[in-house]
């Protein structure tokens, strides 16, 4: 039994940092889904909501801060929309991925610009020390941080208010339309540019959720941005159009690089929590394209 | 150079076809579109009434595609002007279009093709779904009423097209000729009152084409659709359609009943080599 805690420990631990991947993983779904676009600036997205509500936080009272963020996060989805998807409506979509690397090094350039770029602490208000549960089980208890449970929390019910907006009828199909083929969409009579305002709006939200999430743990700074290329094999495993996916796969992937690193690591000195997941994602291409949760590619040729 | 035969008032019904052609529903005046430097569409007229099947013909690269694209507001001309219902409207988009009652189909199929026939073709009810977001999400009150009522729609459309035996099958699976029944199908489910048909019989063969013009000429006659459809097959367009827009190079060459068309100069010339009818 005493063997029994350290690694329910570090599966636990595990667990907890993938919802944190998971969250930023759900922003890429989200906007895929819905229309088709493979965000590469989520991450970017990320670190400037951060960077935004951390400044703003400075000096004004918490609540408005977050709330004076939303409005900018839904500020930088209608630039996006009106800037760069509406004059590409109908392209490929490789040629929007392309767009969207553009609008990841203008957001990373342009937050630091006028947020600054040190490194900002955001405190949530939530307790740094460790909780220890079950010390009357193991010795020692297992170890459980107070952040890691909040951004649970909040990635739990996000996840929910997701799911029921893309499985209402109406809406999930007029999404789906979108993402399938724009120019169909419209002329059935969906207004593509409120639909992707909409959905860029709410991945801003779910950045600025990731954002506070992460920048509590790490601190406010450029990474952030980069948590994004660890959303890519969350995404490949769970699939990119599976909201519950997204979750899944953030959880595969944060307690099997924390497994690997605790029983694998030591023998091969370590640092496997680095590309654990990358080796992951690869064998499920290989095994299952559209991941574990994605639609099967149906093309008939 | 060109000739021009001077648009007819509605044709006198043909034989087979008893329909009531009434007052002009679109009217294009003077259209003109360009991409960049190449000219699409040249100050092109013409008009359409209500209740009737226009044909749109002319050879490759005539601006027939482009003209669909102008009257459902995918392009927007630089010059003249489009009356719907006698009204100007300007720089309409297209879900505008369609909320005012234009529906259409694409000459490369355009469907969704991860969803259901089912699933597509209920997409063409979306504008008549009013049930709030709440009630949508949670699947209550109006949200579920609605969303039965506009199965039990399109069901009858999909019995009227048959395709009932695809009905849960993704469409992307299914056969290029079904694909085309789909498609107007979605484009049915949204009642237009102007159904735009661009190639509706492009790649069919023989049978499915002859399916093809039984529905064309069904939806016409049972609910009164105004048709416009852009077809190749001669035979075909003089079969069923009540008056033919000629376009060549982006201009109006003839506009005239079928028999007015087939024996316009200009027209032959433009399609020695090309025509069957």
């Amino acid at each position: 039994m005493a063997e029994l805690g350290p690694l329910l420990e570090v599966v636990l631990g595990g667990l907890m940092s993938g919802v944190l991947y998971a969250l930023v993983a759900l922003g890429f779904v989200l906007i895929f889904k819905a229309s088709g676009v493979f965000n590469f600036a989520q991450g970017a997205m990320v670190l400037f909501a951060a960077l935004s509500l951390v400044r703003l936080a400075e000096w004004l009272p918490f609540p408005l801060a977050f709330l004076l963020t939303i409005v900018i996060m839904i500020a930088v989805a209608w630039a996006i929309e009106r800037l760069v998807l509406r004059p590409l409506v109908g392209q490929h979509g490789l040629i929007l991925f392309m767009a969207t690397i553009g609008v990841t090094f203008f957001l990373d350039g342009f937050g630091q610009t006028i947020w600054g770029s040190n490194v900002y602490q955001l405190d949530l208000g939530i307790p740094a020390s460790p909780w220890f549960l079950l010390e009357s089980l193991f010795p020692g208890g297992i170890l459980v941080s107070p952040i890691d449970v909040f951004a649970a929390a909040i990635a739990g019910a996000l996840v929910l208010a997701l799911s029921i907006f893309f499985h209402s009828t109406k809406i999930g199909r007029a999404l789906r339309a979108v993402a399938d083929d724009h120019q169909a969409a419209q002329s059935v009579g969906i207004p593509l540019n409120r639909i992707w305002l909409i959905v860029w709006s709410t991945a801003g939200i779910v950045a600025l959720v990731a954002g506070m999430a992460w920048g509590s743990k790490l601190g406010v700074q450029f990474s952030l941005s980069l948590i994004a290329l660890k959303a890519l094999p969350v995404l490949i495993l769970g699939g990119l159009t599976s909201i519950p996916g997204a979750i899944v796969g953030g959880l595969i992937v944060g307690a099997g690089e924390k497994l690997a690193e605790f029983y694998i690591g030591p023998s091969i000195g370590g640092g496997i929590e680095y590309w654990f997941a990358y080796v992951l994602a690869l064998a499920v291409l290989l095994v299952r394209p559209q991941g574990l949760f994605g639609e099967k590619i149906i093309e008939r040729v | 150079m060109l000739a021009t035969v001077t648009p007819s008032p509605p044709p006198a019904p043909i034989a087979q076809r008893q329909r009531a052609i009434g007052e002009v529903l679109l009217a294009v005046e003077n259209i003109s579109l360009r991409f960049g430097g190449v000219r699409a569409l040249s100050n092109v007229s013409f008009d359409i009434r209500k209740g009737e099947i226009r044909a749109i013909i002319g050879p490759n690269g005539a601006g027939k595609s482009s003209m669909l694209n102008v009257i459902n507001g995918f392009y927007h001309p630089q010059e003249g002007r489009i009356l719907w219902k006698g009204r100007a409207r300007s720089r309409m988009r297209p879900h505008e279009a369609a909320k005012g009652g234009i529906a259409r189909t694409f000459q490369n199929i355009a469907l969704f093709k991860g969803m259901t026939t089912l699933d597509n073709i209920m997409t063409g009810r979306i504008l008549k779904m009013r049930a709030s977001f709440i009630e949508q999400a949670l699947y209550v009150g109006r949200g579920r009423s609605e969303e039965l009522r506009e199965r039990d729609f399109v069901e009858r459309i999909i019995d009227f097209l048959e395709i009932a035996h695809i009905r849960h099958t993704p469409v992307g699976k299914l056969p290029y000729g079904l694909q085309k029944r789909v498609e107007l199908a979605r484009a049915l489910a949204m009642e237009p009152e102007l159904l735009l048909l661009d190639e509706p019989m492009a790649g069919m063969n023989l049978e499915e084409k002859e399916d093809m013009c039984r529905f064309i000429l069904d939806v016409n006659e049972e609910f009164g659709t105004t048709v416009a459809l852009i077809e190749h097959d001669m035979s075909v367009v003089m079969d069923i359609s009540d008056r033919v827009v000629v376009l060549d190079y982006g201009k109006l060459l003839a506009d005239g009943t079928p028999d007015q068309v087939r024996d316009d100069p200009a027209v032959i010339a433009a399609y020695l080599g090309v025509a069957h009818g």
